[in-house]
């Protein structure tokens, strides 16, 4: 047997044996791991359809999609004025309100804090648009982050105007 | 265990032990050999075996009527409150108890930083009592979660979204912890599962953390070692045993003020309406025993770092070991230490009161302040202070600065220099 360090058949039965192993344990653990994820009946729930034919401009309604809130607000103008007119440099993550908003009356949003995940207030907080009561983060009337933890803008999910009094969420 | 040469008396006993030494570990247990200084603030490893034994048991009790569906959750945790017979002793009893359970381990935890009983050669003890320390949390979290109020929802929404801060895959991580897009009723069920299993868990470290304290055996109020056993040391059985139980029956008094006449005082009152993903509390807090830690999330403004430093308060405790560079354990004889140690009592009971405050103004003020003390304590003033501090002198013996330094030759000489 020389000094030199070379491969033995021992060394080979020992690396296929570890590798096949830990092969093996991944394809064991994987189910265990990946029955936590959503599965197929709970992202079958994927889309809602809300009338808003009764909502009145300056007035919002909160729907549960997924489990979650989601801010119908038919905006005033005054509201769509504040939020148009806010440079994007005093914005935290810039984004204008005419990509938020499709038709500037209707903001349609996740009533979920960026943050947290708390709901935000309506009508409340510095910039006149929604208040997180859990860690004080304000939203303006575009419901943009102006001040406070959250990192981003609340978020706008995926929605079409399936005709003028319904909206398809999802 | 070094009590090999343990022998039954009966010939039954003998047989048995022969096979399965459980007799020569009772008689390990009773003979263990004790410093016969240790004080009351000692006796809190007994009450927490205590607290944990009396959740496990109250808990699978409750277990037998709770329901762990959203649509049923609160009603079955006010059906256990109504008809089930003692229902509402039980609940109270496991509800009150994660209160004491934390209250004693503070105390516990607190006693280790006073009189230095995470230094060498004890600090895989103080690992995995920070490890027990972290689960009892999580339990405690998930426990809370499942009575489905409003706060249970609203807590096991913002706590999960702490794992929303993580760049990149923080939604899958999310949406993998809720089982959906949302805090609902696959949540509901995996805490349910979780919060049965973790005791469990609890329970097999603890008996590792007693197994490892066995090792080197206890410290004490003088933090030198010991020779064992000793003129210096007491059996366990009955001289330790009895402090215990003695300290354990003051403790049940307060316990027992809670659970009879203040049940609720520790709770939210939002806790008894029913969870509603629609509308968040007002105001939020968690459970009184988290609040250092909440206040330390909420005083950084971003929220990344403001996770990282919440489990970094953590993991500092977890390091304190080698944080602390001094040689001398008890603060006894450390006299700047100990100065600072009732600085960070002081702050950390500070932080628990921005914690339950609005995060505004001056609470937010003086959060910052707090949390930034906090880290400044565990990762300069220790280590320099170790360095830096003149100590008072050491005894040689537990003995001698009663009886002189004659009274118990040899013993201990070669540890102490």
């Amino acid at each position: 047997m020389s000094d030199q360090k070379k491969p033995k058949r021992r060394d080979f039965l020992y690396t296929a044996s570890y590798t096949a192993g830990a092969v093996a344990i991944g394809a064991a653990v994987w189910p265990l791991i990946d029955q936590m994820n959503p599965d197929r009946s709970v992202k079958a729930l994927a889309s809602t359809e809300v009338d808003i034919s009764s909502l009145e401009r300056g007035k919002s309604i909160t729907v549960l999609w997924r489990g979650k809130p989601v801010f119908i607000k038919r905006r005033t103008e005054e509201e769509i004025a504040e939020a148009r007119a806010v440079k994007l440099n005093d914005l935290k993550d810039p984004e204008k309100d005419e990509d938020r908003a499709k038709n500037p009356e209707w903001l349609v949003m996740l009533g979920v804090c960026t943050h947290l995940g708390c709901v935000p207030l309506g009508n409340k907080g510095e910039y006149n648009g929604w208040f997180c009561p859990c860690h004080g983060s304000h939203y303006d009337t575009s419901g943009r982050i102006r001040k406070g933890p959250a990192p981003t803008n609340l978020e706008v999910p995926k929605y079409e105007f399936v005709n003028s009094n319904t909206i398809k969420i999802g | 265990m070094s009590d090999h040469n343990y022998v039954p008396s009966s010939k039954l006993g003998k047989w048995f032990n022969d096979r399965l030494p459980l007799l020569s570990l009772s008689a390990h247990l009773r003979e263990y050999p004790t410093p016969k200084n240790l004080n009351y603030w000692w006796t809190f490893g007994g009450i927490l075996t205590f607290c944990l034994v009396v959740q496990i048991i109250t808990g699978v009790v409750l277990a037998m009527h709770y329901v762990a569906h959203t649509d049923l959750a609160f009603a079955s945790v006010e059906h256990i409150m109504r008809d089930v017979n003692y229902g509402w002793l039980l609940r109270y009893f496991h509800a009150n108890g994660a209160s004491m359970f934390f209250l004693a381990v503070y105390i516990h935890i607190f006693r280790s930083l006073y009189y230095g009983s995470y230094k060498s050669p004890r600090e895989v003890i103080w690992i995995i009592g920070m490890i027990i320390y972290f689960l009892m949390m999580m339990t405690a979290f998930m426990g809370y979660v499942l009575p489905w109020g409003q706060m249970s929802f609203w807590a096991a929404t913002v706590i999960t979204n702490l794992f929303s801060a993580v760049p990149f895959i923080g939604e899958s991580i999310t949406n993998w912890l809720w089982g959906g897009f949302a805090v609902d009723n696959p949540t509901l069920t995996r805490f349910y599962a979780l919060h049965y299993l973790l005791p469990f868990l609890i329970f097999g470290l603890v008996v590792l953390h007693i197994w490892a304290l066995h090792v080197p055996g206890n410290n004490n109020p003088i933090g030198i070692e010991l020779k064992k056993p000793s003129k210096d040391t007491v059996p366990f059985h009955p001289y330790i045993v009895i402090k215990d139980l003695f300290a354990l029956l003051l403790f049940l008094i307060v316990f027992a003020f809670f659970v009879f006449y203040a049940p609720n005082i520790l709770g939210h009152a939002d806790n008894y309406i029913e969870a509603n993903p629609m509308v968040t509390p007002n105001h939020i807090v968690p459970e009184w025993y988290l609040l250092p830690f909440y206040a330390i999330l909420r005083s950084v403004p971003d929220k990344l770092f403001g996770v990282i430093a919440m489990f970094a308060s953590i993991f500092v405790l977890v390091i304190l070991p080698w944080l602390d560079t001094s040689k001398v354990k008890s603060a006894i004889f450390r006299p700047i230490y100990k100065q600072f140690y009732w600085i960070l009592v002081l702050d950390v009971l500070v932080l628990g009161y921005v914690g339950a405050m609005p995060a505004e103004g001056t609470y937010l003020l003086i959060a910052r302040v707090a949390t930034a003390y906090y880290f400044v304590h565990f990762l300069i003033i220790l280590p320099v202070l170790g360095k830096k501090e003149k100590t008072l002198p050491i005894p040689l013996s537990i003995t001698e600065p009663v009886l002189g330094s004659s009274s118990n030759p040899g013993t201990i000489k070669k540890e102490t220099l």
